[in-house]
């Protein structure tokens, strides 16, 4: 990110004052509902649930994917002990840990969307859509929940819309450049030529806006975009929020799908786990005072192979595992129902039993986060979802 | 000057003027237009090196077996590692040669009007590279199924893009089995609504075309059977087949009228009688209106455009030229914001490129938000501003745009660059902040975005 400073005095010279004066009017006063600020963080390829919250109790966990098992906790190396049952979490998953402490962190295991084969785009299809099959859905969820709480703006880090996010109402993209930014003079220039060009004024104005709201991105701009440099994208999101410019961001980060070598105390997935949980400590120390009204959900479209493979690392499964964070979380809790790791209690003799439904989970966040209504969440959010009932007391 | 006339017959119906195009659209500039609609085929597409589609699909097949051999070689291994790269044609490879071909026509075809033509069908009959198996033959279907087809008969393209593999494989048809077939019986496997969904929805008559579930249902027992022929079949020929033995048997009921089982027959007869239903007229000529006009299409051009699909039964060639008639498609100012790809276009257009850019287009794409043949969902890319008028794809044109400037800005004089590619259709604010720029780069810059490029 090239340029900050001389963004900033070209959002000055077109007559805004400070940050939120410059921002287009529906962003300038872009809140959560009532001051509440969700942040939907996407783990694209599959995060191997079994990995992230370890089921100790299971006698046969060892037997199914022994290379895949950190220590125990209590032992060097080892995994974060929750207190409930057996389970507990990576040991790179130290933030995620003391949440859980503080009651900042709820978990929710065996989980899956209604998707029950194994492609990540079909499973991503289905996550977002909410849509009850691959390819029926046009738009996402998250967009026909937004539709029932107006004013809250809604951006995403990306090079473009996710489909949770695609619809009718309003929602912006912000992606780092890749190119070297336009200077102010050209700018200005531009906007000058916008004059008779409201649509255009306003998307020029705005981007300069975004761009100053997402806040100075480290690293390689075109992993940002591609989500492969999970702390400065959950930095950004946070940056978005906390500035006021949304109230509702979506972040996606990829790699997660660990055929090979995925390793236990230490490798493939372990990296990946310790990138996320500093990108969760960033974001919580951006969000600031926002922090306690904020939740953060952190999902996957499928779960993993309870057996280890023959490369070291994990297959396509179906039950997997879903976080909330944050200030607003009544946390420290393992929701839902846990189906086991026995023999017989496998689903297809191979993946986690899928026990719960995310949809429950959405719809729990969405009525008591956001406010949307229960009619509102079983008809529009999530067609023909009235028997899925949302998980109470989440918030 | 060019007219507005000649402007809106290169940039609205073309592709945006490359230098002197204007000048030979200038003296009928319908008629230049139409002669492109007679054209009778796109034999000036050099389609040479590309592969068709059952030859990418067997390509794809052995692709797929050398990387599960791979596989598990790579498992046999007790120390795993990370699994070779496939040494052959990859399917990614042979759709960069695709979309490198599809732009370089674009970007220097004397048809742009039909070439604009082949984009909207292709994108009405979406097949998207979200899905693995799709990669390799999706350049291939809109050789196949879209070109031959945009000024002829609707029901042959509605036939052609069905039947294609990269449809069948696409809309999950090539594994749908009849539940009371012989195959669905062994099996258990069973119906796949999808394609019949889709053919409804977004092919035919629209989602309020007035079908039901149980016609979707119906219909989609009828398409059973075709597939296409793959490793599991006796000789994987990479060709679309009907499978009897997947054919969910009897008479089935789709929007009232009865289809008696004629096999593979069964499916062509309900396509040929979507293809002429009112309902198909309109919803395909609201789409081509708001393509052409504006993305609010008013009445009565969709009115003559229906009309003109029912008189004629469908024939395309009749539409479009309807379409060049219409005075609502000659209006200025212009109201049709430019798509990402219909931007990057005409930009290469405007300066008169003789190919694309060898390096880097599927980033350039990307990064402006519109990579070929990957649109997220079956609908296809919108039709409509307001899914392109987003900050950040305006900062990702700009920057674009920039780079374009400054790479091609010393040779280029931007005032001449919107004689040509806007001539009188650039107003006054636009001409004056172009010749006031401090650099011919700058001038570039603001030329590309100006208002009037930005839209057609």
């Amino acid at each position: 990110m090239k340029n900050r400073q001389s963004r900033r005095s070209f959002i000055g010279m077109m007559g805004g004052a400070g940050l939120v004066g410059a921002l287009h009017p529906a962003m300038a006063f872009a809140k959560g509902a009532g001051d509440r600020y969700l942040l939907l963080v996407i783990l694209r390829g599959a995060m191997d649930g079994l990995g992230a919250v370890i089921p100790y109790h299971e006698p046969k966990l060892n037997d199914w994917r022994r290379i895949l098992v950190p220590p125990e906790p209590g032992s060097a190396e080892g995994a974060l002990a929750l207190g409930v049952d057996g389970f507990a979490l990576h040991p790179s998953l130290e933030f995620m840990h003391a949440a859980w402490k503080e009651k900042e962190l709820s978990i929710l295991h065996a989980a899956s969307s209604p998707y029950r084969e194994r492609s990540h785009f079909d499973g991503q299809d289905v996550l977002e859509s909410g849509a009850a099959q691959a390819l029926a859905g046009r738009d996402g969820w998250l967009n026909r929940a937004l539709q029932k709480t107006p004013g809250v703006e809604a951006a995403a880090i990306g090079g473009a819309l996710p489909l949770v996010l695609r619809g009718d109402a309003h929602a912006v993209s912000w992606a780092p450049s890749i190119l070297p930014e336009a200077d102010d003079d050209t700018l200005e220039r531009l906007m000058r030529m916008y004059e008779q060009d409201k649509a255009l004024q306003t998307a020029l104005q705005d981007a300069q806006s975004l761009d100053m709201a997402a806040g100075d991105v480290d690293g390689d701009a075109k992993k940002v975009v591609a989500g492969r440099n999970y702390g400065p994208v959950l930095e950004a999101g946070a940056n978005l929020t906390a500035s006021g410019a949304a109230g509702v961001v979506v972040m996606s980060l990829s790699g997660w799908d660990t055929h090979n070598n995925q390793g236990a105390q230490t490798g493939i997935l372990a990296g990946r786990l310790g990138q996320l949980d500093k990108g969760l400590v960033a974001m919580k120390r951006t969000m600031g005072s926002k922090w306690p009204n904020t939740v953060v959900i952190i999902t996957t479209e499928f779960g993993r192979t309870v057996r280890s493979n023959g490369s070291r690392g994990s297959d396509h499964g179906t039950g997997g595992v879903a976080f909330l964070a944050g200030g607003a979380v009544s946390g420290g809790r393992m929701l839902g129902d846990w189906p086991g790791l026995a023999q017989g209690a496998l689903y297809e003799d191979r993946d986690l039993y899928p026990a719960n439904d995310l949809r429950a989970l959405f719809k729990g966040v969405l009525r008591d986060h956001l406010g949307v209504s229960r009619k509102d969440l079983d008809r529009s959010v999530f067609p023909d979802s009235k028997n899925v009932d949302p998980l109470k007391g989440l918030v | 000057m060019h007219s507005q006339k000649t402007m809106i017959a290169t940039n609205r119906f073309g592709l945006g003027a490359r230098p002197g195009e204007a000048a030979q659209a200038a003296s009928d500039p319908q008629g230049w237009l139409q002669v492109q609609l007679e054209s009778k085929n796109d034999s000036d597409f050099q389609a040479t090196g590309l592969k068709p589609s059952d030859q990418a699909a067997r390509e794809y097949f052995e692709y797929q077996a050398a990387r599960r051999k791979e596989k598990k070689e790579t498992s046999a291994k007790a120390d795993g590692g990370n699994p070779p790269k496939p040494i052959m044609n990859s399917p990614r490879n042979t759709l960069a040669r695709e979309i490198e071909a599809r732009t370089r026509f674009a970007v220097t075809t004397s048809n742009p009007f039909r070439e604009r033509l082949v984009r909207f069908w292709s994108n009405h009959f979406t097949v998207s590279t979200t899905r693995n198996p799709v990669v390799p033959v999706a350049g291939a279907f809109e050789r196949e199924a879209i070109r031959p087809h945009v000024t002829a008969s609707f029901f042959d393209m509605l036939l052609a893009a069905e039947m294609h593999c990269a449809m069948l494989l696409y809309l999950d048809n090539a594994q749908s089995v009849g539940p009371n077939s012989p195959g669905g019986k062994r099996r258990g496997r069973g119906l796949n609504e999808n394609l019949a969904r889709e053919i409804l929805e977004l092919h035919t008559v629209g989602v309020n075309g007035g079908y039901s579930q149980e016609d979707v249902t119906n219909f989609a027992k009828v398409l059973t059977g075709w597939t296409i022929a793959g490793p599991r079949d006796r000789n994987p020929t990479g060709k679309t087949y009907f499978d009897e033995r997947r054919h969910e048997p009897g008479t089935q009921v789709v929007m009232g009228k009865s289809y008696p089982d004629l096999g593979g027959e069964q499916a062509v007869k309900v396509l040929k009688d979507l293809s002429t239903k009112p309902e198909t007229a309109r919803f395909v000529s609201t789409k081509l209106a708001r393509h052409f006009i504006s993305d609010e299409p008013p009445a009565r051009a969709v009115e003559k455009l229906t009309r003109a699909y029912l008189d004629s039964a469908g024939n395309l060639g009749v539409v479009s030229a309807e379409l060049v008639k219409l005075d609502e498609a000659w209006q200025e100012p212009a109201e049709k914001f430019k798509a990402p790809d219909e931007f990057y276009i005409s930009a290469l257009r405007g300066l008169g490129a003789d190919s694309p850019q060898s390096r880097g287009l599927r980033g350039t794409y990307a990064s402006l938000g519109q990579l070929p043949f990957s649109t997220p969902s079956p609908a296809g890319w919108p039709d409509e501003a307001q899914a392109w008028l987003g900050p950040d794809s305006i900062q990702k044109r700009l920057e674009w745009s920039q780079a374009l400037a400054n790479r091609v800005g010393r040779r280029f004089d931007p005032r001449q660059f919107v004689e040509e590619a806007l001539g009188a259709s650039a107003g006054e604010r636009t001409r004056a902040m172009v010749n006031g720029a401090d650099s011919r780069q700058q001038g570039m810059t603001l030329a590309l975005m100006a208002p009037e490029f930005q839209r057609r």
